[in-house]
């Protein structure tokens, strides 16, 4: 029965949408289908909280110098009396050191607010590169197809069929780790997953009737591209961008694990728990592990919740009619 | 059929030869001298030059990349920069505990993550459902080595602290010495990669089922009177089957790199291990061997994908 209540819920959700528009009165049609996602995303409270913790989340980073102020530890300053025991091992949370220190008597709190600088930047930063080249290329094999499209489909297949993190190792390897080349490495191997998608929607969409009504009225094809097609894929663009950021974020830590990624000293999450892993220190000092891995696991959960979330709201029929399809069947049967 | 593994296979080989070229050019425009990382920083200039003519550097770059390509078809992968072993002997050495890897995390993941996919589409919206989906959340969220390093503490720290041996602490022992131990040893990486990637597939499975058992046969199955395990298993399952190839061989590259961070989680000296050492140490041979194993690896399994893909539906051949 639990199918059927949720079910009625989203159909009345749907009814009073309807109502919420007609108060409105004439909105453009486009806008209010985003507003619609908006507020079906709204009422799931896991989106909610998801959505609340990266805000959340996001001025941390920003206020990691206020965190620094708070605590009066500064994010490199090595404090061996006092965030190290007598005989040299971090000291566990207690009031001066809230999340303990690590093994060169450094504040965890205050390198975990800085090492959200580092995730959230690649992150964001990451994704949106990589969503506008995924988006570009898509949208131009999807639109022209023929040899354009085989191009670039075996380019993207090309992509993906590098064993992507030995590359990323050479890359670094020859150039040296830093920030701008982890970022590209990602941006490189993560455009392919938003391009295919794109690519997809933009062949169904360009043999729609308003984008022919466009072409006869003697519009180019920029102006379909740019006018027509990609409005449509707007909300498509926002929730694979929102996907791909988890994702960005996990990359980006396992590089600086692997020592690939941000330099120390400067403080990165993967960093942080590469250090706990050297001589597993981290088992005698398990806040080393357990904080750092807690903030990664939280920021990309929370991410990927919220882009479930987008997703479910944008088509909320994707995920209603197959389990009303089901019930009904089972019913029958 | 013939023209599309002729394809495929030609695919496959643009993708070897694009790679191999990347890397060569990678390390021919990268800075740093490799006769200084073999000679030693305080080798006089003569003594780098003997170097660069014994490697070959000093030819030009076509040359040097013709014959980096024809030796390694015949499986030479030059020598390492360090310490002047074949790059063959080295990777081949470590082979064993890779494929052990690759081999259990691969079984564990499908037998993991397509019952929790299918448990899931059978009963929508039950706890059962949401288990299922809590289970893929947290898989797609987990970063594997956070999740391996909180697997050795609870799993090995804290039983020894206690007092007994649950699980070791890492490394491996060989398959052909005593198989139990080498279980004992591999199974805290293999449940490792497998939790985390069997969430993709459990998510696969769950969303491609669920469509499946929508479809008008589905009920016409039901209708015939098979009892429902006959309508899920053969005729649901049959048609979930093909997106799952296909995505098992666009995860060859997530399951390397995969095995790599794994490798360096549980101290394994696999063929990941020794690429990041190769990294730290300059040693290009080595890197170049390892990338191009790894495309070697992904062409050969994507192949292998494809075929089974075109087995599996008729339409694609």
């Amino acid at each position: 029965m639990g199918q059927f209540q949720s079910r009625n819920e989203e159909m009345t959700n749907e009814i009073e949408e309807d109502d919420g528009t007609e108060d409105r009165g004439p909105v453009v049609v486009q806008r209010s289908s985003a507003a619609l996602t908006f507020r079906r995303l709204a009422r799931d409270p896991a989106s909610v909280i998801a959505f609340l913790f990266i805000v959340a989340l996001f001025a941390f980073a920003i206020g990691a110098p206020l965190v620094e102020t708070w605590t009066g530890h500064g994010v490199i300053t090595q404090y061996r009396e006092t965030a190290l025991s007598p005989v040299g091992l971090p000291v566990g949370p207690n009031s001066e050191f809230l999340l303990g220190g690590d093994q060169l008597g450094r504040d965890v709190l205050v390198r975990i607010a800085y090492g959200a600088r580092v995730s959230l930047l690649v992150g964001v930063m990451a994704s949106l590169i990589a969503a506008t080249i995924g988006v570009t290329v898509g949208m131009l094999a999807g639109y022209f197809g023929g040899w354009v499209d085989f191009v670039l489909g075996r380019f993207m297949d090309l992509v993906m069929s590098v064993p992507f993190l030995l590359a990323a190792l050479a890359l670094v390897s020859v150039f040296g780790p830093s920030l701008p080349l982890s970022v590209s490495v990602i941006v490189f191997f993560s455009w392919t997953t938003i391009g295919r998608v794109i690519r997809a929607e933009t062949t169904s969409l360009s043999r729609r009737e308003f984008v022919q009504a466009s072409r006869s009225l003697g519009a180019g094809h920029g102006y379909i591209l740019l006018r027509d097609i990609l409005p449509n894929l707007a909300l498509t663009i926002i929730i694979y961008t929102t996907m791909l950021i988890p994702n960005a974020i996990v990359f980006e830590a396992t590089l600086s694990y692997l020592g690939m990624g941000i330099v120390p000293p400067t403080p990165s999450w993967g960093g942080m728990l590469a250090e706990a892993g050297a001589n597993s220190i981290y088992l005698v000092a398990w806040w080393l592990v357990l904080f750092p891995g807690l903030a990664l696991l939280a920021a990309t959960l929370a991410f990927n919740i919220l882009g479930d979330g987008l997703r479910d709201a944008l088509d909320p029929s994707a995920r209603g009619r197959a389990v009303f399809r089901k019930k009904k069947k089972s019913e029958e049967g | 059929m013939i023209v599309f593994i002729a394809k495929r296979l030609t695919f496959g080989l643009f993708v070897l030869i694009t790679l191999s070229l990347f890397v060569f050019f990678l390390f021919f425009v990268a800075p740093g001298d490799p006769a200084r990382v073999v000679a030693g920083d305080k080798a006089p200039e003569a003594q780098l030059q003997q170097v660069r003519e014994n490697l070959g550097l000093d030819r030009p770059m076509p040359e040097q990349y013709l014959r980096f390509v024809t030796r390694a078809a015949q499986g030479d992968l030059g020598f390492s920069y360090r310490n002047r072993q074949p790059v063959t002997d080295l990777i081949v050495r470590r082979i064993p505990v890779t494929v052990s890897l690759v081999f259990g995390g691969v079984l564990f993941w499908l037998s993991l993550g397509v019952p929790i996919g299918i448990i899931s589409a059978r009963n929508p919206g039950t706890w059962k459902d949401r288990l299922g989906q809590v289970f893929i959340l947290l898989g797609l969220s987990f970063p594997t080595f956070v999740l391996g390093m909180l697997a050795l503490y609870t799993l090995y720290f804290l039983p020894r602290t206690a007092g007994f041996t649950l699980f070791p602490p890492g490394g491996y022992a060989p398959l052909l010495d005593n198989p139990l131990k080498w279980a004992w040893h591999l199974a805290l990486p293999w449940a490792t990669l497998a939790l985390v990637v069997a969430a993709i597939y459990a998510r696969l499975t769950r969303g491609q089922l669920l469509q499946v058992l929508g479809e008008d046969y589905i009920r016409t199955a039901r209708a015939k009177g098979l009892t429902e395990r006959r309508v899920v298993y053969r005729h649901g399952m049959r048609a979930t089957l093909t997106p799952l190839v296909t995505q098992l061989g666009a995860d060859i590259a997530v399951l390397l790199g995969g095995v790599i961070v794994i490798e360096q989680v549980y101290g394994l000296q696999g063929v990941g291990a020794l690429a990041v050492q190769a990294v730290q140490n300059q040693d290009r041979p080595i890197i170049i061997g390892v990338v191009m194993l790894g495309g070697l690896f992904i062409v050969t399994t994507n192949l292998i994908v494809d075929l089974l893909y075109a087995a599996l539906d008729p339409r694609v051949r």
